[in-house]
């Protein structure tokens, strides 16, 4: 902790600077959060009648939010899925004695981390076709998303197997078991449990990037709200747009913080856990944390 | 080859527009990345306050859900801005929060003697942090950062989906054109990131090692 190092203990006169600091930059704040609020009420956004409208069983609002986030967690749910799988595929092909496997997996993820998400998703969607393979806008959002992520996994899971102790695998290969059973019952379980919380820190990047789905216009959360705002203006005008957005942010930042609870909690699991004794801390690079199309990694380290 | 003449000036118009886009948002990151670091580890607790609450909101947001919200939801405070800057704006202020983390570590890297010795030299906060701890600090997290404004180059591409003419949105545009077309569309694109990344990577490893300090 740097804190007490970068500066003196304020005292007496410090205190007080700090003091009046504290008190004008409040100020500042509670003027900005002020002139939002008048321009928002100025436009009569704080009306409650505007805001009842999303927990109005009877204006259908939160049903079809509640459908656009169980979409979203649905594809989040598969990517996270199918990309653990192809992460570990792609793991155990990187560390492959065979040097052409070697080869080919090395190039395979090092080219789709290098694409950005959102052009692997508008591959998907909109060359496959012309070669007359028809991807749904689900099935092209969770394509890409595997692959991206699946190739980001590959990584943190080869990381994590090359941290386990040598003297692990020797051993195990000393006991007689095959090349199979040395990765499948001794370097995988340790290097897992090393890996949770990178593991769950990416998946929070994986459902934060879902809402790439937006712009090929699959219905996910936002989307979802985006055609209620359609909807509704049709009918009344734009009075509820801003509501419907904030809902749908609002929804988007509590999932990703409870989920990034949890990546901590895990890592303090693992931080105390005898399990993980023979593997060796191994730090992630920021692009891996930062994800395609968004990142989050918890904070706090 | 008629395909590529076509649409030549549409793809170096692309291929700029995400330069640009990463020119400016990287630089607005930079800047406001090293402010909020700097509140981090300041003396005074709500402005450590407030940068902390920034990093976690931006971190936990999607990207698209920034961009959303400063291109569709600003004009409700009657702040209209323009796509363009609207998505410079969104990607700076996301990727702000990233280069934040990455020199805060960088600060704590620094040997506490360092700033135990800027103090008793009498040297203010604000003094040691400019002339003492930040200059080590950025020393140190040249790889990390380069990597986050290497990632925030591919963010870029979510401008597409909010009418910014950029690199990826040359998919959904020309998406009437045959296989063989797209594919080499896709192939452009793609060649058009690696163009401003590899280059950034190769740029950041020789800065490594031109400032890495030997201890």
């Amino acid at each position: 902790m740097t804190t007490p190092v970068l500066f003196d203990l304020p005292g007496p006169r410090a205190r007080r600077r700090i003091r009046i600091a504290t008190a004008v930059g409040g100020l500042l704040v509670a003027a900005l959060v002020a002139l939002v609020l008048v321009r928002l009420a100025g436009n009569g956004q704080l009306e409650a009648q505007r805001w009842a409208v999303l927990f109005d069983p009877a204006s259908q609002v939160p049903q079809a939010l509640g459908q656009a986030l169980l979409r979203t967690l649905q594809v989040a749910l598969i990517g996270m899925v199918l990309a653990t799988a192809l992460g570990l595929l792609l793991a155990v092909g990187r560390l492959s004695e065979h040097r052409w496997v070697r080869i080919v997996v090395s190039t395979a993820i090092e080219f789709f981390r290098a694409v950005p998400l959102l052009v692997l998703i508008f591959a998907l969607f909109f060359l496959l076709p012309k070669f007359g393979i028809r991807l749904s806008a689900f099935w092209a959002l969770v394509g890409g998303l595997v692959l991206y992520n699946g190739a980001v996994l590959g990584e943190i899971f080869r990381a994590g197997i090359l941290s386990v102790d040598r003297g692990q695998r020797e051993a195990a290969y000393g006991l007689g078991m095959r090349k199979t059973q040395v990765m499948t019952l001794v370097l995988l379980p340790q290097a897992t449990r090393r890996m949770l919380p990178v593991l769950i820190a990416q998946l929070v990047v994986l459902l934060k990037d879902t809402s790439l789905g937006f712009i090929i216009s699959f219905p996910e959360l936002l989307r979802g709200a985006r055609s209620l705002v359609e909807f509704f203006t049709l009918q009344f005008g734009n009075q509820y747009t801003f509501q419907l957005y904030v809902a749908a942010a609002v929804v988007y930042i509590v999932i990703n913080l409870l989920l990034s609870w949890l990546a901590r909690y895990a890592e303090g699991r693992t931080r105390r856990s005898a399990k993980t004794a023979a593997t060796t801390q191994t730090e992630l690079p920021a692009d891996v944390q930062m994800g395609g199309g968004g990142g989050a990694v918890p904070a706090g380290r | 080859m008629d395909f590529v003449s076509e649409n030549a000036d549409l793809f170096v118009d692309a291929f700029l527009a995400t330069l640009g886009l990463s020119l400016l948002a990287g630089l607005l990151a930079l800047v406001l990345g090293t402010l909020l670091a700097a509140m981090r580890v300041s003396p005074v607790p709500p402005l450590r306050g407030l940068a902390t609450f920034y990093v976690e909101t931006f971190r936990n947001t999607p990207l698209t859900v920034v961009f959303f919200f400063l291109i569709f939801g600003l004009p409700q405070i009657d702040f209209v801005i323009g796509f363009f800057s609207g998505a410079v704006l969104s990607v700076g202020l996301y990727t702000a929060a990233f280069v934040c983390e990455a020199v805060r570590s960088g600060i704590n890297a620094v040997a506490a003697g360092q700033a135990e010795a800027a103090r008793a030299l009498g040297l203010t906060f604000g003094q040691s942090l400019r002339e003492v701890v930040l200059p080590q600090a950025f020393r140190t997290v040249v790889p990390p950062l380069g990597n986050v404004l290497i990632a925030m180059v591919k963010n870029t591409s979510i401008a597409a989906g909010f009418s910014v003419s950029e690199l990826s949105s040359l998919l959904p545009r020309l998406v009437n054109a045959d296989a063989g077309d797209l594919t080499l569309v896709l192939v452009g694109v793609v060649v058009g990131y690696m163009v401003i990344t590899l280059p950034s990577a190769l740029a950041v490893n020789r800065i490594e090692r031109r400032v890495a300090i030997l201890r």
